[in-house]
């Protein structure tokens, strides 16, 4: 009975000592998130991703392409629906007729174009899936410019590395406005468009009008809405806080293919 | 391998005073490589759960299809998602749980990878895993004898019954297996290696949804392990997974003393 009795106060103890562990290593990873090293640590993970999925696709690889039947009945907008920026709603008010979208930066022909002349351009139509960081996916047709046409337009510079989309939508109080950045491998992919057609009409505000690009191999947030400005770079550490985009300045990964 | 290989007595001497009568014998039952790899994996699974409960809070339903907008609703939802406890972060932080869960997604990938290596090349697979014909012949005892908690004693213990053989290698060749492409499924860059083959399970939503599904079927097997291991001797099964010393009641206490 003794050597029962204590096996339990063991089993007691034991349990205990676990529960008391568990809890402690919670609030230790909590801390640890806020901390400033835990995310760099951590970080890594997203490199080793990065470094994998290159190397297990192709820089040209493509995205899935759907049939009209899996369009999703309505696009879900997401993020700013309606960008509360003067500026833009003055350029909204006429039917988006004065707005220009310029490539500048580390380009040898700095160019300013309307939308008339994107739509002259040679366009691409895609039915493609939309995946949001949030884990929906929305399915919609997207006609555009291939952001490679305009890019050969302009001329990039041979230092350039990055294409960086400025957009008009303000994110916050302080009217920090929406940025995204891509590589080159991304910025000449077949199926990275300057879409201004979504389903077969005039792109919706709420959806990004009037141009939003399309990177269908990464996830929606890369996918600027309410474009305004394209720069090219070789550097995007003094843009922001120089992590490349708006939500990466707030800790989410600039790769987004996983 | 050769340090292990030397502690690897086949019947150590007895230590343990008798009780009830019965000699006891400890023997070498876990090796360090695999007493580690359970230890990290572990750690590696309550990481995933939490991480990606809280990655699953962003968007707390599941619908099935190659999108969430298919016209159909979805079929299991959430008001408010998982609990903060339950999370890692705790709190409404998707980016972190991001991190935490892309990170020590590398962590059991690779840990699992070397398990199942190194049980291949141990013979661990082969010797304490596959089921003998024997074990075959002797499923229904097995069924009856969970059923009645009843734990085998004696020499019978120190091999896994054919019930925990089937499923150790349903866990590790199904359902591991299993959700780490259901996890690939959601990344839309490795949809790209070959277009379209998410849909061999409906796409994408339904990929999410199976990685859901087999996450907490994962769950289901924790709690049965950990049930079975607190019924069957936990301070023995513990020391078993920690110093590889796992002890039997010998049946044959003449002899071997």
């Amino acid at each position: 009975m003794r050597i029962a009795r204590a096996e339990h106060s063991r089993r007691h103890f034991l349990g205990r000592l676990g529960a008391a562990t568990v809890a402690a290593l919670l609030a230790g990873c909590d801390a640890a998130s806020r901390s400033a090293w835990l995310p760099k640590v951590l970080g890594v993970g997203e490199r080793a991703s990065r470094s994998a999925q290159r190397l297990a696709s192709s820089r040209r690889s493509m995205a899935q392409e759907f049939s009209p039947a899996d369009l999703s009945p309505q696009f879900r907008s997401n993020g700013t629906a309606n960008p509360d920026n003067p500026e833009y709603q003055a350029l909204a008010a006429t039917h988006f007729a004065d707005w220009r979208l310029k490539i500048d930066g580390l380009v040898e022909r700095p160019l300013k174009l309307s939308l008339q002349e994107l739509r002259a351009m040679a366009s691409r139509t895609q039915i493609t899936r939309h995946d949001c960081v949030e884990g929906w996916s929305a399915i919609g047709q997207w006609t555009g410019v291939p952001l490679s046409a305009v890019l050969r337009l302009a001329v990039p510079r041979p230092q350039a590395r990055y294409v960086v989309f400025h957009c008009a939508d303000p994110m916050d109080a302080q009217g920090t406005l929406y940025y995204e950045s891509i590589d080159f491998d991304d910025a000449y992919h077949p199926q990275t468009i300057l879409a201004y057609e979504l389903n077969g009409a005039l792109l919706p505000i709420a959806n990004g009008a009037p141009l939003r690009v399309r990177i269908e191999r990464q996830l929606g947030y890369k996918m600027a809405k309410y474009l305004m400005r394209i720069e090219l770079v070789s550097s995007f550490a003094n843009i922001g806080a120089g992590n490349g985009g708006y939500w990466e300045d707030q800790g989410y990964e600039w790769y987004a293919g996983i | 391998m050769g340090i292990e290989g030397s502690m690897k007595l086949p019947d150590a001497p007895a230590t343990a005073a008798p009780e009830r009568g019965a000699a006891q014998r400890s023997y070498y039952r876990h090796s360090l490589a695999v007493r580690l790899l359970h230890w990290i994996n572990v750690v590696a699974l309550c990481v995933l759960l939490m991480s990606g409960l809280q990655i699953f809070n962003a968007h707390p339903a599941l619908n099935w299809g190659r999108s969430s907008y298919t016209g159909a609703p979805a079929f299991f939802e959430l008001a408010h998602g998982f609990p903060s406890w339950i999370t890692l972060p705790g709190g409404h932080w998707l980016a972190m749980g991001r991190r935490w869960h892309l990170f020590f997604a590398w962590i059991f990938v690779i840990n699992g990878l070397t398990y199942v290596i190194y049980s291949i090349a141990s013979r661990h697979l082969a010797r304490d895993l596959a089921p003998t014909r024997t074990d075959w012949r002797s499923i229904g005892r097995s069924i009856v004898d969970h059923v009645r908690l009843r734990h085998p004693t004696g020499e019978a213990a120190r091999r896994y019954n054919v019930l925990q053989k089937l499923t150790y290698l349903f866990v590790i060749f199904g359902l591991l297996p299993l959700v780490i492409l259901m996890g690939w499924a959601l990344s839309p860059r490795l949809d790209t290696v070959v277009p379209g083959w998410v849909d061999v399970v409906g796409g994408r939503q339904s990929a999410r949804t199976l990685h859901f599904i087999a996450a907490w079927a994962l769950v289901a097997f924790v709690l049965v392990h950990v049930f079975e291991v607190l019924i069957s001797g936990v301070i023995n099964n513990l020391r078993s997974m920690i110093t590889g010393r796992y002890v039997v009641e010998s049946e044959h206490a003449d002899r071997t003393r």
